[in-house]
């Protein structure tokens, strides 16, 4: 471990020396230490699941430490909880927003801020700070109102509002768009120069190395290493994270592309409820042995999109949709995978499979019904959804401790390789799957992307509808992107880069609108 | 004029329970628990009234023992669903069965025995306004408090950072979570609230509506209050007027009666019930007002991770 | 000092068959701490309650009689809640499904041949089904709370009963005593001599049979289990809410009124006002005790008629008030639910505060 420097007399402003952490048998954390310079912005790098999380709520008072102990400007101290953390001028903005849909931005803050209720105050200040800080809110707003990027907003201005000294950020741009992403870091430099340190927990190694003075790698809860982004590689930072190559994609373009298996023809969706997204006009062909993507920020339609193709919603016209040219937008979601789709949602527990219930019983759930269905009479074939969980289990390597556990006693990533497996193994000519690998550690997330490639190679048509650029680029074809319910033309991922993809976003691609009256 | 003066008299006195007893859900509903053992702890409060004040003599003995009954029963409701996570809806069933049953075991001894009225107040000069005077100026004690309970509740769920909590509790208790805030202790509260109230609303029955015991005399009043609050979109100014439009069309199904028309006694004690389910119906069946303002967390169950 | 949850990795198979046993004899204790407290010997009063009535043909007769209903009522219940469909509205299920039936006597008292008996319990399924059919209507529709709307109809069902009873449907022969005329001939349902056993009871009996086959084996079973825990991945597998919403309202409203019918038909003989000692409210907890499983609630419906039938006892002998038995009832679903907590959760005391733990 590269020591950062041998000068004692430096003021380390948080220093997390030797912090051990277990959940059971698990350990979280294994004698990490981090140092953070006031006015650093200091990346916290690693995997899903080596620890990140669970050492920054740590620092943020939110866990409490087995052993080791935390140092702030020099003196020891005990966070008790976030409050304590909050006092110290330790501010944390989750990845999992702490935010409150049917109150204002300025109830939302208040709840956070201590001291006498006073909103016409606080609504002042929050107008001045935000944007004074290029984040502006509206402190009457609603938050279920709001776009995810300016929900983020009310979770930094929240922080900032308290002068913290320690702003931890925990995967920020995740929910951002490129230019939001853009914008957020000018917000962090213009804190580091006045003084405030960030710590900044990221996956996305190009960000880090253009933002970030110093980073942490963790693997499996230790640090493997400390070093300086700016002089390293993304490719070097990745094997630290890895701790190996990493899995190289085989990324094989298709030459030619198929019959189209998936037609999106002018579909039309109304919102479902005052909080959701309407799809537009949307246009779309997947062709057999092509993988396209929908790229876009949450919120904008994503999960529409998915159960307006999956039938879980269905529209009119009947021709809107049409899968191995049949129209089916009218049609219910197993009528549809009787037509040789398979469907994977974003949400594992509690859509794609039933927590409660063990792995064969989960089988159960999308295939019983068709010709080939586990419940051909009014029975379940349980003995055969059984045989089915231990194939599956042991073609797409999934890890389960014993040999039928229930849905939730998986790990993320093994509970996705089943989800994946249980479609896959179905042989569809059509899969969309929703958010393929998000909260999945590397070597399950190259498994499934690897599996969606042969799957497109194999002669089936592939949508894949995600938030994970990187992702994007490795395993598509073609390239669309979600914006307010509009989809932009799908065009080939040679040609698109990230800045085109971050204009779609903001809605570059949008219909011209007639002039209307209301111009007046 | 006379009779519509004392048919209103009686339409207020009929709102009032109801009235009490679905603010006090309100509450409860807001911090995101739904405690469907209103009549259960409503009906201990009758009796717990009743016989307090037969065995004292005195109405504010009485009243304050319903109100603890009200509050032990919904303390044995919270230890179930906030500390044992148990299923809310099992939960309150069960308050309500046990409710029903024990009063009709603590009451035995009551029924039939003369109760103790709690009286109006009289203002010199003011009360004696003919219609005004005894409509706003000669009520019992309860039936202002239940106005001002009103108001004192929108003001602290709207206008008080106690009442941004709760709410705040109600609308994700992973997020109030995280940010510190105790959301069990605030439920307790809540809860505690909501059996205060419904304790005091069965004794308003027992002591000032009709005051006398009789088992099960709660009739479902409970139920409705529950009805109300959705009714009411979790509003306290809707509820003061829920509260008198169930109460009129109560009252109104016994003057009916009373006239002698030919309707069937029964059709009409049914009334309040259909109109229940009519005002449900309504309400519910505007998605978008339930959607905006049913607390996001109602009923779910909440375990703070450690 | 503080009790707080932590939950299993799993469901606890051990605790999913312990914890409806634990539940009753912690309901025992207190029972007998109760007894004490009044005065009684809580030994003494706890055999009067659950074992003298287990000592008698007649009165082993007399538990199958009064748990015939709540167990035909208790397999409907659970398979609804098991689908997360609060149907409260039982009992007033089981009049509309007793007025239904009674329709045949009351209205063809000379229909008398081997078709009557079985039309009239037709009826009574129907009927049960009919009455349960407005709050699942109501819930699909509007969105309308089933709890709310089932439980305002039973206030509605027996204020009809009773005006039948004592207007339209009154027996002119009969003295003014608010009752319709008795049911005779092929109308009856035909009881056993000494302790009034039956039909009922078979029913009943095949009932829990029945839909334990389809909940454990078939589809049906399966979509109910989905639907009640999670109902997107019900969704995603293509199972549809207001079916599963039907569904069970429809199953729990016939059997409820099957339920009612036998009661009239059969023991009672004729349509009065009260015809239920609240039996549509007992096997809410029926259901529950016999943990949703069909098979359970016999188990479950055979302790709680057992708990009515000592009550009765209990009274006679000691002079206590029948009503203890709805305390009982209530005690006993109490503890039921706390100790399902253990199913999902280890209870854990922390009896010294941790360092730094949150208030």
């Amino acid at each position: 471990m590269a020591a950062a420097t041998g000068d004692k007399a430096k003021a380390w402003l948080l220093e997390a020396s030797r912090i051990v952490k277990r959940f059971g048998g698990l350990v979280a954390n294994d004698e990490v230490t981090l140092r953070v310079a006031p006015g650093e912005i200091h990346a916290l790098l690693g995997e899903n699941g080596a620890g990140k999380s669970t050492l920054v709520k740590i620092i943020y008072g939110s866990l409490q430490p087995n052993a080791g102990e935390l140092i702030w400007k020099g003196e020891p101290v005990a966070i008790a909880n976030p409050a304590a953390a909050r006092d110290l001028g330790i501010g944390m903005v989750f990845q999992h927003f702490s935010l409150f849909e049917a109150l204002t931005v300025a109830e939302n803050i208040a709840l956070a801020l201590a001291g006498p209720y006073d909103l016409a105050a606080l609504s002042e200040r929050i107008s001045r700070v935000s944007g004074e800080y290029g984040l502006p809110l509206v402190p009457s707003a609603v938050v279920a109102d709001l776009s995810v990027g300016e929900r983020q907003r009310i979770e930094i201005v929240r922080c900032l509002l308290q002068e913290p000294r320690l702003l931890i950020m925990d995967e920020p741009t995740a929910v951002l768009t490129p230019q939001e992403a853009d914008q957020l870091f000018i917000t962090l430099k213009r804190l580091a120069g006045e003084g405030c340190a960030v710590l900044y927990i990221s996956h996305r190694l190009e960000e880090v190395k253009g933002l970030c003075h110093n980073a942490t790698i963790l693997r499996h809860g230790k640090v493997v290493a400390e070093v300086d982004p700016r002089k390293e590689t993304a490719n070097s930072l990745a094997r630290l994270m890895v701790g190996g190559d990493v899995h190289a994609i085989k990324p094989s373009h298709a030459d030619t592309a198929g019959s189209t298996l998936l037609c999106l023809n002018g579909l039309n969706l109304p919102a479902d409820g005052p909080f959701g997204v309407a799809l537009k006009d949307v246009h779309l062909n997947v062709h057999a042995g092509e993988v396209v993507a929908v790229a876009g920020v949450a919120g904008n339609g994503q999960g529409e999109l998915f159960v307006a193709l999956s039938g879980e919603r269905t529209a009119t016209p009947g021709d809107a949709i049409a899968m191995a040219g049949s129209p089916c937008a009218g049609l219910g979601i197993n009528a549809r995978r009787a037509l040789g789709a398979a469907f994977v949602p974003e949400e594992r527990l509690g859509h794609g499979a039933v927590p409660g219930f063990t792995l064969s019983q989960n089988v159960v759930l999308t295939r019983h019904s068709g010709k080939d269905g586990l419940a051909t009479g009014a029975f379940v074939d349980y003995a055969r959804a059984t045989r089915l969980t231990e194939e599956i289990s042991r073609k797409y390597d999934v890890r389960k401790g014993k040999p039928d556990p229930e849905a939730r006693a998986l790990s993320g990533g093994n509970l996705q390789k089943f989800v994946m497996g249980r479609e896959l193994d179905r042989e569809p000519k059509i899969l969309i799957v929703n958010q393929p690998t998000w909260g999945v550690d590397a070597g399950a997330a190259a498994l499934i992307r690897q599996a969606l490639i042969d799957l497109a190679r194999a002669g089936s048509a592939v949508l894949v509808i995600s938030q994970d650029l990187d992702e994007i680029f490795e395993i598509a074809d073609r390239i669309a992107v979600i914006s307010r319910g509009e989809l932009s033309d799908a065009e080939p991922a040679g040609a698109m880069t990230t800045e085109r993809i971050g204009l779609l976003m903001a809605g570059a691609h949008e219909k011209a609108r007639q002039p209307v009256a209301e111009a007046v | 004029m006379h009779a519509f003066v004392a048919i209103v008299l009686t339409i207020i006195t009929a709102s009032t329970p109801l009235l009490l007893a679905a603010l006090g859900e309100l509450v409860a509903e807001r911090s995101g628990v739904l405690n469907l053992g209103v009549e259960g702890m409503m009906v201990m409060g009758a009796v717990c009234g009743f016989g307090a004040a037969h065995l004292t003599g005195s109405v504010g003995v009485g009243i304050i023992v319903a109100i603890i009954a009200g509050v032990v029963m919904s303390l044995l409701f919270g230890l179930l669903t906030l500390t044992l996570v148990t299923n809310q809806v099992a939960t309150g069933l069960a308050l309500t069965l046990l409710g029903l049953g024990l009063s009709g075991v603590i009451g035995e001894s009551f029924v039939g025995q003369p109760g103790v009225k709690l009286a109006s107040i009289h203002i010199p000069g003011l009360s004696d306004i003919p219609v005004i005077g005894p409509l706003v100026f000669s009520q019992d004690v309860l039936v202002y408090f239940s106005l001002a309970l009103a108001a004192a509740v929108a003001w602290v769920l709207f206008a008080t950072r106690a009442g941004l909590i709760i709410r705040a509790v109600g609308d994700s208790h992973a997020s109030a979570h995280a940010l510190g805030y105790n959301v069990i202790a605030v439920r307790y509260l809540c809860v505690m609230f909501g059996g205060a109230c419904a304790g005091l609303a069965g004794g308003y029955l027992s002591l000032a509506y009709t005051p006398s015991w009789i088992e099960n005399m709660t009739a479902g009043r409970g139920w409705i209050a529950l009805a109300l609050v959705v009714f009411a979109s979790w509003r306290p100014a809707r509820v003061v007027i829920g509260a008198y439009l169930f109460g009129t069309v109560m009252i109104l199904g016994f003057y009916v009666q009373s006239l002698g028309l030919g309707i069937p006694s029964q059709f009409l004690s049914s009334l309040p019930y259909i109109v229940t389910v009519v005002a449900l119906v309504v309400i519910s069946g505007n998605r978008t007002l339930t959607r905006a303002n049913t607390p996001a967390a109602l009923a779910q169950p909440f375990v703070p991770d450690r | 000092m503080r009790l707080y949850l932590e939950k299993r990795p799993e469901h606890s198979g051990a605790m999913a068959i312990a914890s409806p046993f634990i539940a009753v004899a912690l309901t025992l204790v207190t029972g007998g701490i109760i007894f004490a407290l009044l005065g009684f010997n809580p030994f003494s009063a706890l055999y009067l309650y659950f074992i003298d009535p287990l000592t008698s043909l007649w009165s082993i007769e007399a538990l199958l009689v009064k748990a015939g209903p709540l167990i035909l009522i208790g397999v409907g219940l659970a398979v609804g809640y098991s689908a997360n469909v609060w149907n409260i509205g039982a009992e007033g299920q089981l009049v509309a499904g007793a007025v239904a039936g009674s329709m045949f006597p009351v209205l063809f008292p000379a229909w008398q041949d081997p078709t009557v008996l079985p039309a009239i319990l037709l009826m009574g399924i129907l009927g049960g089904m009919a009455w349960a059919s407005i709050p699942a209507f109501l819930k699909v529709r509007f969105g309308a709370s089933e709890i709310l709307s089932s439980l305002m109809l039973v206030y509605v069902a027996q204020l009809g009963l009773d005006w039948l009873v004592r207007g339209p449907w009154r027996d002119p022969k009969g003295f003014n005593f608010p009752k319709s005329v008795e049911f005779a001939g092929w109308q009856v349902l035909p009881v056993s001599p000494d302790g009034g056993v039956h039909l009922g009871i078979a029913f009943a009996l095949i009932a829990a049979i029945v839909l334990a086959v389809v909940m454990a084996f078939m589809l049906k079973g399966f979509e109910i289990r989905v639907m009640g825990t999670t109902p997107r991945a019900g969704a995603f597998s293509g199972f549809s809410r207001s079916r599963t919403v039907w569904f069970s309202f429809l199953l729990s409203g016939g059997l409820a009124g099957l339920a009612g019918i036998c009661e009239v038909a059969g023991p009672i003989g004729h349509l009065q006002p009260g015809i239920s000692p609240g039996y549509g409210f007992t096997a809410i907890i029926v259901a529950f005790l016999g943990r949703l499983n069909p098979l359970g609630v016999v188990v479950a419906g055979l302790m709680l008629a057992l708990s009515y039938l000592g009550g009765e006892g209990a009274q006679v002998a000691l002079g206590i008030s029948d009503k203890i038995a709805h305390v009982f009832q209530g005690i006993l679903l109490f503890y039921i639910l706390a100790c399902d907590t253990l199913i999902l959760y280890r209870i854990r005391l922390a009896i010294f505060g941790r360092a730094g733990a949150r208030q």
